[in-house]
């Protein structure tokens, strides 16, 4: 994998001005970009999934140029393969957790059905032990059931690069070091790229093959890491 | 059946019958303006609301005056539609364009509402999903929303039932033909028709008790969670 970003953001919001000026190269699989609350690295992460427009730069992941202000390309968020676990996991409350997980697989107007499945699908299912609870609710899950959903529903869609944003901090801390190595094998089975952002430096140091820091809106140190 | 059992059931069925078409387009109409009013970043939201809002807080008279002058013979749409023959003035369809327009804001501010409360969390993850706008709006804001718009429908039906002001104006009050519950009481007491009025009030009472009855059946309150 190689990740390649460069972007400069304004944003405003409450009266509040933050300005996010980032730039980070890396052709490690594991990426970890760790930083206190309001450094930017949700913003950051938001601009490589597409579900923010920064003002300039560039971003290319895997030689894909997914957004470039100065030639004008902006793929759409929709198009860019990128699995993203959000911090609250955002599973779809009223649906059950196959349809969750089969909800990028089908096109159309209408929700996958309680009772269908497809091949991928099923294959997450298995390989994060879910297959006890595809009937229930989001509501009804345990915590570390609830980021199993959301991570299958993001692997689903056949995602080139897995986007995480503080995916352990909804979780119970007694928890946390299992589910660290849960991800790390289910990484290092399926190979899959990742961009991890937190600030806890124990993610840092148990995901991180490289461990960027980020506070105030830039990059201030590249550690070499585990 | 006899002229007297005609005499109250006409007007009910007709009250039925048009509180469920002006909520049957309040459905559509309300929730089309509530989301685009909800993705609407401008100045001019505000305004656009507040105009919106308007049949709520005018006097129903007023609004049948506006529609008389807009819809009658002379008015400027009136006269068109008159030209294919089909002016709404003394018509039900009229009572429903009365009735519509009063209920309106009762489904467009509970649906933009609900909308509004829908975290944006949701979309933004659908959208990673690769889904589209409509995708969107059919498979998650929809379904996030239709506690509220729900409530709102409810709060319309009974409105657009009671309606009676605006109907005067513009559909009449003619027994068999445009006269509704509320404009039979009104009519009933006018010609000093006392049993007539208390019955066609019992039955206007039992009417709004059963449609609460079935409003709690339906709506918000009890769902999986």
């Amino acid at each position: 994998m190689s990740i390649d970003v460069a972007i400069r953001h304004v944003a405003i919001s409450d009266h509040r001005r933050f300005e996010l000026d980032v730039a980070f190269a890396t052709d490690k699989r594991r990426l970890v970009i760790y930083g206190p609350s309001g450094a930017g690295k949700t913003l950051t992460l938001r601009a490589v999934a597409g579900l923010l427009r920064p003002d300039h730069g560039r971003i290319v992941v895997n030689g894909r140029t997914l957004f470039d202000s100065d030639q004008g390309v902006d793929i759409a968020a929709q198009d860019r393969r990128c699995g993203y676990l959000f911090q609250d996991y955002a599973l779809f409350p009223h649906l059950t957790v196959v349809q969750n997980i089969r909800f990028g697989r089908k096109a159309g107007l209408r929700n996958p059905s309680r009772g269908g499945m497809d091949d991928t699908s099923a294959r997450w299912i298995k390989a994060l032990e879910l297959e006890a609870v595809l009937r229930s609710y989001p509501s009804q899950l345990s915590g570390g059931q609830q980021q199993r959903t959301a991570l299958a529903r993001a692997l689903a869609a056949g995602p080139d690069i897995l986007l995480l944003d503080e995916p352990f901090s909804a979780v119970d801390p007694a928890l946390r070091g299992r589910l660290r190595q849960e991800l790390n094998e289910l990484q290092s089975a399926f190979d899959l790229p990742m961009i991890v952002i937190t600030h806890d430096p124990a993610d840092a140091d148990a995901l991180g093959d490289e461990v960027l820091e980020i506070r105030d809106g830039r990059i201030h140190l590249a550690d070499p890491g585990g | 059946m006899d002229a007297y059992a005609l005499d109250i059931l006409q007007p009910l069925l007709l009250s039925l019958k048009v509180a469920l078409w002006a909520t049957a387009i309040n459905l559509v109409l309300g929730v089309s303006v509530a989301y685009g009013l909800s993705r609407w970043r401008s100045g001019w939201r505000d305004l656009v609301d507040s105009l919106l809002t308007l049949p709520l807080v005018l006097p129903p008279t007023v609004l049948g005056y506006y529609l008389l002058v807009l819809l009658g013979r002379r008015g400027t749409v009136g006269a068109w539609l008159d030209h294919w023959g089909l002016s709404p003035v003394f018509t039900w369809q009229g009572a429903v364009i009365a009735s519509t327009l009063v209920a309106f804001p009762m489904i467009q501010k509970a649906a933009q509402a609900a909308f509004e409360n829908v975290d944006a969390e949701y979309e933004a993850a659908a959208r990673v999903l690769g889904l589209k706008g409509p995708a969107i709006f059919f498979r998650v804001l929809l379904p996030l929303a239709s506690r509220g718009i729900t409530a709102g429908a409810l709060l319309a039906f009974a409105r657009a039932l009671g309606e009676f002001g605006a109907t005067l104006m513009i559909a009449g009050n003619m027994p068999g033909r445009t006269q509704t519950l509320s404009t039979a009481i009104f009519a009933a007491v006018q010609a000093g028709d006392d049993a007539g009025a208390t019955t066609l009030v019992v039955v206007a009472s039992i009417t709004c008790v059963v449609v609460l009855l079935i409003a709690g059946r339906l709506a918000p309150g009890r769902r999986r969670s």
